[in-house]
């Protein structure tokens, strides 16, 4: 039971933290420190709740004491756990560096209760274990990355917040349409009771149909090709902080909802969803990494480096082998630490240097040499060299398409790396490397940029170095977590009873 | 009954598929309120539609007997709603702030956060 009051905190603390924080909204000095105590408080909770479930495994709480399937019942594996601390790391690195980023105006316009809405919404869909309180929390989630989005309210914001906004406006219907669906079919919502109804289900045409529709909308938030296009258009716009966390944490939720729609609901027909799966991850990989070849600012070619690492993702998912889940979990957690991290770099890179856009700075290696060495840690993660964090996830994904004969995707998966290193190679060249074109002055030293910015740098860029130095532990908890994807029968037991 | 529901919600697909392949960012938001409205008679339908009693335990019973009215596809659509309604409303303020600082309803025509394009 008190395993069960832990996930609950989980969903208690942002809620918590966002109501304090609109109270303090007269009170700047005040709501950063509430700001910053809510984050590091749901860090701590989010620890705890994932050592309980290693120890005592899967946490099942219904709400308001309602049995399953007829009340909410929220449902914490392995990996929900994970993605959780996941999830709470990355907001406070984001909430810290954002004290150093945001002026007067950002704070009127909302943005601690916002980004601890969101937090809310992220943890809810990580934790949930009901399709349409799944609808919930993702509508949650994207309100307040709406409000997010428009923080600052200059042009080039509300031009990508147009975007993004509409491309969900359709995933989410398509969402909900498939939740009606699969209700008409199963007649039950709670992800273990459709589970278990799913191999009883006599219409398998309108089955497939519908979790297809369900991998499209879910592929949408997960900008997966060719649904990713919003991606690109958006994420380069909003204040650093602020992309930073939709850069680690918002398409992860995606990926993270199709890792369970297809491990624990849909694997009736294989054949056509995770084969499917596997095209969408070729594709994805490819196009993202050629993407950002062509881009000249720093963060459209990280944008685009998401879309192309959420192919690595949906890889493993598609191969559906033990090896390939665990490569899977893997990846999210090295990629979210990694891509926050870049893009609060590029944030530290602009602000040092006056731009984002690669033709119009340089000489950071002369000005602030350790930026240079805090960006090469996670540039050359996400590319997937040893022995950081990237290369261990891409290790394990390549032997697991390599086990079960998947040639092409193994060599799609290589070349992405490779053409990947072309990317980061060609920040380090322009922003750090040449001369700065207004001339050497007009690069200022690492001095300048205040520390609360750096401290989440350096320690997102310490856990990229222990994750890749110390990979065992971390791998073994991927493991538990893959092992249990493919295990629905004690979801299901574990949230239904062992009746029935 | 389930019949004529199911073509007008086919028909609200439709009518709404037309007017988000729109360039006009309002026509785009309208589409949205019709499919939102399409897909909530969908969820509405997946329940069954039933004339049957309403869904209330007796007072001396555990459980009800007989056929009852199935409640809770209401209480998803009013979700559903609730939230289409919340989405909508932030969306139509995103559209007029839109006009106000680009000048313009056009999607093809917001260029802004795009990269310049290359000289020909």
């Amino acid at each position: 039971m008190m395993a069960g009051w832990l996930a609950a905190f989980v969903l208690v603390v942002p809620i918590l933290s966002a109501g304090a924080t609109t109270l303090a909204q007269g009170a700047p000095r005040l709501q950063g420190w509430l700001s910053l105590l809510g984050s590091y408080v749901l860090l701590v909770v989010s620890v705890a709740l994932l050592l309980v479930v290693l120890r005592d495994g899967m946490v099942v709480l219904q709400s308001g004491n309602w049995a399953a399937p007829f009340g909410i019942t929220f449902a914490v594996d392995s990996l929900g756990a994970v993605m959780t601390v996941i999830a709470a790391i990355t907001g406070a690195a984001c909430l810290t560096f954002g004290l150093g980023e945001i002026g007067e105006a950002e704070r009127r316009a909302w943005f601690h209760p916002l980004s601890h809405v969101l937090l809310l919404g992220v943890c809810g869909a990580f934790l949930t274990g009901d399709l349409f309180n799944l609808y919930v929390w993702f509508e949650v989630m994207l309100i307040a990355s709406f409000g997010l989005m428009t923080v600052g309210g200059t042009k080039a914001q509300i031009d990508g917040a147009v975007k993004y906004v509409a491309l969900n406006l359709v995933a989410t219907l398509m969402f909900l349409l498939a939740v009606a669906l699969i209700y008409g079919l199963t007649g039950t919502l709670n992800f273990a009771d459709i589970a278990r109804s799913v191999p009883t289900v006599s219409n398998v045409g309108l089955l497939t149909a519908a979790a297809t529709l369900l991998m499209a909308a879910f592929g949408m938030k997960a900008a997966v090709f060719p649904l990713f296009f919003w991606l690109p258009a958006a994420y380069h716009t909003p204040l650093v902080s602020v992309s930073a966390v939709f850069a680690g944490l918002l398409t992860k939720v995606g990926v993270y909802a199709l890792i369970r729609a297809f491990t624990l609901l849909f694997t009736h027909d294989p054949g056509w969803t995770h084969t499917l799966l596997l095209w969408i991850a070729g594709l994805t990989m490819v196009t993202g990494v050629l993407g950002a070849a062509a881009q000249t600012e720093m963060r459209r070619i990280l944008s685009w480096h998401i879309i192309s690492q959420i192919g690595y993702m949906v890889m493993g998912l598609a191969l559906a082998t033990p090896l390939g889940l665990i490569g899977s979990v893997f990846y999210l957690v090295h990629h979210i630490i990694v891509k926050a991290n870049l893009f609060l770099i590029a944030g530290v890179a602009a602000r040092l240097t006056g731009s984002m856009e690669l033709k119009r700075i340089g000489g950071l290696y002369r000005s602030a040499p350790w930026l240079g060495v805090l960006f090469f840690i996670p540039a050359f993660s996400l590319a997937g060299f040893p022995p950081l964090s990237g290369f261990w996830a891409k290790l394990v994904l390549v032997r697991a398409a390599l086990e079960i004969g998947s040639w092409w995707i193994a060599a799609a998966a290589l070349v992405t790396g490779l053409l990947t290193i072309y990317s980061m190679t060609k920040i380090w060249a322009e922003a750090f490397w040449k001369p700065h074109p207004a001339g050497e002055a007009a690069a200022r030293p690492l001095g300048e940029a205040p520390t609360v910015m750096l401290l989440p740098i350096s320690a997102l860029a310490a856990g990229t170095v222990v994750i890749g130095l110390f990979a065992q532990p971390f791998y073994v908890v991927a493991e538990r977590a893959a092992l249990e994807l493919l295990d629905p029968a004690s979801y299901i037991a574990a949230v239904l009873g062992g009746a029935k | 009954m389930e019949l004529p529901l199911v073509l007008l919600i086919g028909l609200l697909t439709a009518v709404a598929t037309w007017l988000m392949l729109s360039r006009n960012l309002i026509r785009l938001l309208l589409g949205f309120a019709v499919l939102g409205n399409a897909v909530n008679l969908s969820i509405f339908v997946a329940g069954r539609l039933t004339r049957d009693a309403p869904p209330l335990v007796p007072l001396d019973a555990e459980t009800i007997a007989g056929a009852f009215a199935n409640p809770l596809p209401q209480a998803l659509v009013l979700t559903a709603i609730v939230i289409g309604f919340g989405l909508l409303a932030f969306a139509l303020v995103l559209a007029w702030v839109a006009y106000e600082r680009l000048g313009t309803v056009r999607t093809d025509e917001m260029r802004v956060a795009e990269p310049p394009e290359e000289k020909a």
